[in-house]
């Protein structure tokens, strides 16, 4: 299976599949439908764009997709697995294991070098120090950011930021990555940067990615769209031609 | 896993200076305040416990006229004389000496020098009963007593003064017209209650009472009582003699006073003990202030970082891993306060009791609960809080600002 030939109709074993996902927030009249039943299913290996204006629910879906979230109703399997069922804990060593998220406020720490950013990951994992530290390196220097690794977040610039995150994200070789609106923050040429970087590590090592974005540009980077409104899946297509 | 908290723990501490060193200083505030308090208090107690027991044990000081409060004797009554002194050794048996004092300021002078000090008249038995010891010389002779010889025993402080290193023993100081032959020169017995013991010069009673009082007044009897007999017995005895030499009736209030120097002792111990609570008070509150500030700071930075455990949650870390750095950095800094806090304190407290001239006692068990204290706080208050944030979705945590 390559890169780009995935779609919704895929057949085989689906690494991503939500069955008649929703989220509600709150209770009673304040309740609030975030997601109104979704049904995705995303292969190994597919660069996959979501879409859609705010409040359609693509950034619940992302985070259910990342396993920091659960549905209210339906399922959510990744990997086999009913992420939904699972306990805080199994969820936990999901994210640590196969997952990569990309956030869209960055979420780096603070007052923390670039490079323990990017290491911190890894030390969940329980990896020595001395590979640790190869590891984040070479993820650095994937994202183009050698010589910043002694940096801290507030020393850095956003499309610096959002490659630190990527490299946070990327380190681990995770089976898939998770990007909120990664180049939001980001002009143009940088936006562009990111895409490629991205695309590249879609192509090179076959790492899923998941990416929400406003911006059509971007989502042509990807080798699916799928756009979402309302809480509900709108139209879900190869790049380019109507599915 | 330990270890990776430990090194997350230390990471983060080096990294939020500020933060830590405030954490740190609340701490060494509280452990420091309640262990000096402690250690003066305790300074303190040991010294004026050392000054009372200087007074002299089995002490009765007997003085004409009725004691009203702490101050002097009020005025009126007769004084004794040394008929008195003579019943009280004669009739009471169980006193180890009875020495008779007549007393005036006066000034001692020896070729140039000039020094006021408290000339005291009166015999052997007052060496006995104040617990004196002649440092060099000898005591008064009978014949010097009896037949009013010139001749004195200095203190301490008055031979520094008027002789500083020279040897005093066989010169002659003048008293008024009295020109005295130095016979000795007791040990030095420092201060007690602020006076100087030493400050005295001692002549025999009837030279005193020819040369310098001109009568036969005694103001004041010092007794002391053998070991092991009662005070209160002996205080007794002398009170229904003296009753009945100076004639007062059945129902009259006595026109002279005994003072038992272990009564004065047990109160004035009682008032230290008192001041001491007082200071442990006070030193519990400071504590308690401490532990507040280390329960804000700790309180704040886990606010603060509820979105650090966000994105640690986000990233793979486990509700527990997350607790156990929080906990090894809360343990790790209340330490180091506190162990700071103990070093300070004992700094300081040395220091203090050295200014203040009371013996340094550092009070172990203070040290420990203090330290133990301020630890728990730091523990239990930045744990708690980061318990309650691991235990968010990490969604939330991450939208927390």
């Amino acid at each position: 299976m390559t890169a780009v030939n995935g779609s919704a109709d895929a057949v085989g074993p689906a690494l991503v599949e939500l069955a008649g996902v929703t989220k509600v927030y709150g209770s009673g009249h304040a309740a609030v439908h975030a997601l109104r039943g979704i049904d995705l299913r995303v292969a190994a290996g597919e660069f996959v764009a979501v879409m859609g204006p705010s409040g359609s629910g693509k950034s619940t879906c992302m985070n259910i997709l990342g396993c920091l979230d659960t549905p209210t109703s339906g399922t959510f399997r990744f990997r086999g697995v009913d992420v939904g069922a699972v306990t805080r804990n199994q969820r936990a060593l999901l994210r640590r294991h196969y997952l990569g998220f990309v956030f869209q406020g960055f979420n780096l720490l603070n007052r923390t070098s670039a490079l323990e950013n990017v290491e911190l990951p890894l030390v969940y994992r329980g990896m020595p120090a001395a590979e640790r530290r190869a590891r984040a390196r070479e993820a650095l220097r994937a994202v183009g950011l050698e010589g910043w690794e002694r940096h801290t977040p507030g020393e850095l610039s956003g499309g610096q930021l959002q490659r630190v995150a990527i490299a946070r994200a990327t380190v681990t070789q995770p089976e898939v990555l998770l990007a909120d609106e990664p180049t939001g923050n980001l002009d143009s040429a940088r936006s562009c940067e990111i895409m490629d970087l991205l695309t590249r590590l879609n192509r090179e090592r076959g790492i899923t990615i998941l990416m929400v974005t406003h911006e059509a540009d971007m989502a042509a980077y990807a080798g699916r769209v799928v756009r979402f409104l309302d809480g509900l899946v709108e139209s879900d297509e190869l790049n380019g031609r109507p599915n | 896993m330990l270890w990776n908290a430990f090194v997350l723990a230390l990471r983060e501490i080096r990294r939020n200076v500020l933060r830590s060193s405030l954490t740190i200083l609340g701490i060494v505030i509280g452990v420091a305040a309640v262990i000096i308090m402690v250690t003066v208090g305790g300074g303190v107690t040991a010294q004026v416990t050392s000054d009372i027991s200087k007074l002299g044990s089995n002490l009765l000081i007997v003085t004409p006229g009725q004691r009203r409060g702490p101050g002097g004797a009020s005025g009126g009554a007769d004084a004794f004389d040394m008929a008195d002194v003579a019943a009280i050794s004669r009739e009471i048996s169980s006193l180890a000496a009875v020495a008779p004092v007549a007393s005036q300021m006066l000034s001692a002078i020896a070729g140039n020098e000039n020094w006021s000090t408290t000339v005291y008249g009166t015999t052997n038995e007052y060496l006995d009963t104040g617990e004196w010891r002649i440092g060099s010389g000898r005591r008064f002779t009978e014949s010097e007593l009896r037949s009013g010889k010139a001749v004195c025993i200095l203190g301490a402080t008055v031979r520094d003064e008027l002789f500083g290193a020279q040897d005093p023993l066989g010169a002659t100081i003048r008293l008024r017209k009295l020109s005295c032959k130095i016979i000795a020169v007791l040990e030095a017995k420092g201060s007690s209650m602020g006076m100087d013991r030493d400050d005295m010069v001692l002549i025999p009673l009837r030279t005193f009472q020819r040369r310098i009082s001109g009568n036969e007044d005694i103001r004041l009897i010092e007794v002391s009582v053998e070991e092991d007999s009662s005070t209160e017995k002996a205080q007794r005895a002398i009170e229904l003699l003296m009753r009945e030499r100076r004639r007062i009736g059945a129902g009259e209030e006595d026109d002279f006073s005994i003072m038992d120097m272990k009564e004065v002792a047990s109160t004035l111990g009682g008032v230290t003990r008192t001041l001491t609570a007082l200071l442990g008070a006070v030193a519990a509150v400071s504590l308690l202030v401490g532990g507040i500030g280390i329960m804000n700071i700790m309180l704040v930075s886990v606010t603060e970082r509820t979105r650090e455990i966000g994105i640690r949650l986000a990233i793979g870390a486990l509700e527990r891993e997350v607790l156990l750095q929080f906990l090894v950095e809360a343990v790790v800094l209340s330490s180091f306060g506190g162990l700071f806090g103990i070093a300070l304190a004992v700094g300081t407290s040395a220091g203090l009791t050295r200014a203040l001239d009371v013996p340094f006692v550092p009070d172990l068990g203070i040290v420990v609960i203090a330290f133990v204290f301020s630890a728990a706080v730091g523990v239990v208050f930045g744990f708690f809080p980061a318990r309650r944030a691991a235990r968010l979705d990490p969604i939330d945590a991450l939208r927390h600002e």
